[in-house]
């Protein structure tokens, strides 16, 4: 049984439900025993028609439900009045259940648990696992994020902009438990991109596909970080980044710049370069310029004082980073990086210690410890 | 999206402003204080914050290797140790400012007299497990 096209119905057959006059919280719930029945029922018997099959079983788990909730009457005028699958509305049923998802009245942490049940098919065990979090948690999380959005009506557009940010928060979670979160994001991303012609969904989806294409190579077998410039290259999958620049290309032609296409622009150049040493700083520095206009976010300019050192030399990033709060997360790291290039070891020893100090996650803190390590004990 | 462990102290951390020790407290006053705590955590699994939480006996022992084929040493509990675990709770909240708020709730937990006891509580973030994708 294909698992994943099995997931791919959901937001589908949700707005069946929904325009057959489920409501969403309801909808959503019997969509989920339908997929737990099918997992359990298709490997025997796969339906000819898997949506029809979705549809029929999650209409009846509905109307069970709705018996057992002693809404005895609403139910029977459910039935009276079923309607066909109807007409598609304006806005196609999947799009709708993104921008409900991502709905601004929603937490950020609300949005991306439900994005992943109701968008993403996933159950709410897969999504407690994959944040660590008890599954008692996820379901209150995944309940409250449903009541909050309930008076919503699904019939009209919402912002893409805030889909993409839940989009790109559950691609950043990367990879923990039994579901790959950034592979995850990486298919509802495409999945949009088939819904709604925007040129930041196909950059967001080109941001994706490059930083993924390096997934293999940016980290080692126990867990420790490997630099860009030291990363084995004939590892990237190049077939996901030339699927990236082409989905890239295809959206700057049409002139509607935005950050997430920026962004997926610095990391077509470094995924284009054959060496680390190939690397168009040059260009990467004018993209940066572009992110600060856009954006204005102290994190891009402290990744632009990166890239001017690399374009311009170490004295060249220290004074851009002298632009750069020091409190933005990341400051110390990049202060050490450029010192240690301009030839003041010194210095980069303890701004990488501070840094070590500084980190959000193992990994980051367990590297530049070593970095720390690495200076302190070469010196004489 | 982010853990946070919230560390209540037997010992190490500033006196409390309702300093009163539990022993010492009336029945009602202890029932309350237990009450509080359950009602906390049980409002926390309703708004999808909980992870955890856990209390410790202050009595422990330090171990340590003590070289191939031999058995642990075992020492202390040193008196002299200034910081002293009593338990904690995790959280997973959507900003540092929920943190906090929510930590300023629990350091309210009702003590002698039925006054908060302005507890001073620890407040460290997780680090993450995985990076995120910034190179």
């Amino acid at each position: 049984m294909d698992e994943a096209l099995l997931r791919s119905l959901t937001p589908s057959v949700i707005g069946i439900l929904v325009r057959r006059g489920a409501d969403f919280a309801a909808a959503e719930d019997a969509v989920q025993d339908a997929l737990v029945e099918a997992v359990r029922a298709w490997p025997a018997d796969e339906p000819r028609d898997p949506k029809g099959w979705l549809v029929t079983v999650a209409w009846r788990k509905f109307l069970d439900a709705t018996r057992s909730d002693t809404a005895r009457r609403r139910r029977e005028d459910l039935v009276d009045e079923e309607p066909p699958p109807g007409p598609a509305t304006a806005v196609d049923d999947t799009l709708q259940l993104y921008f409900l998802c991502a709905h601004p009245s929603l937490t950020p942490s609300a949005a991306v648990a439900l994005t992943l049940r109701a968008v993403g098919g996933l159950t709410t065990r897969q999504i407690a696992r994959a944040y660590l979090v008890p599954e008692a948690t996820m379901a209150q999380r995944i309940s409250r994020a449903k009541r909050t959005v309930s008076g919503v009506r699904l019939d009209r557009s919402g912002d893409v902009a805030t889909v993409l940010r839940v989009l790109y928060l559950v691609f950043n979670e990367g990879y923990s438990g039994d579901i790959d979160l950034a592979a995850e994001a990486i298919r509802l991303t495409r999945q949009l991109a088939a819904a709604i012609d925007h040129p930041e969904v196909a950059g967001l989806l080109a941001l994706m596909l490059l930083h993924h294409a390096r997934r293999a190579s940016r980290t080692t077998p126990d867990g420790g970080l490997v630099p860009l410039a030291e990363q084995d290259r004939s590892r990237w999958d190049t077939a996901a980044i030339a699927e990236g620049i082409g989905i890239l290309q295809e959206a700057l032609a049409r002139d509607r710049l935005g950050e997430f296409q920026a962004q997926a622009a610095v990391a077509a150049l470094h995924a284009d370069a054959p060496t680390a040493a190939e690397t168009d700083w040059v260009q990467i520095v004018e993209w940066y310029d572009e992110l600060v206009r856009l954006t204005d976010s102290p994190v891009v300019r402290l990744n632009r004082a990166v890239a001017v050192g690399e374009a311009d030399g170490p004295r060249a990033g220290l004074t851009a980073l002298k632009e750069v709060d020091e409190t933005v997360p990341r400051h110390a790291a990049v202060a050490a990086y450029l010192h240690e290039r301009d030839g003041d070891l010194t210095t980069a020893a303890r701004l990488y210690a501070e840094a070590a100090h500084q980190a959000s996650n193992r990994a980051e803190r367990d590297h530049l410890t070593r970095q720390a390590a690495r200076l302190n004990t070469a010196r004489p | 999206m982010a853990k946070y462990l919230l560390l209540k102290h037997y010992r190490g951390a500033p006196e409390s402003v309702n300093h009163v020790p539990m022993e010492k407290w009336t029945q009602e006053e202890i029932t309350a204080h237990i009450q509080y705590m359950n009602d906390f955590a049980a409002r926390l699994e309703e708004t999808g914050e909980y992870v955890d939480s856990q209390a410790l006996a202050p009595g422990g022992t330090f171990v340590r290797y003590d070289g191939e084929g031999r058995p642990p040493v075992t020492d202390g509990p040193f008196a002299e140790t200034k910081d002293l675990i009593a338990g904690w709770m995790v959280i997973d909240v959507d900003s540092y400012e929920r943190a906090l708020a929510l930590a300023g709730e629990l350091s309210a937990a009702p003590g002698a007299g039925g006054r908060p006891i302005h507890e001073w509580l620890e407040l460290r973030p997780f680090l993450g497990e995985s990076p995120t994708v910034t190179e």
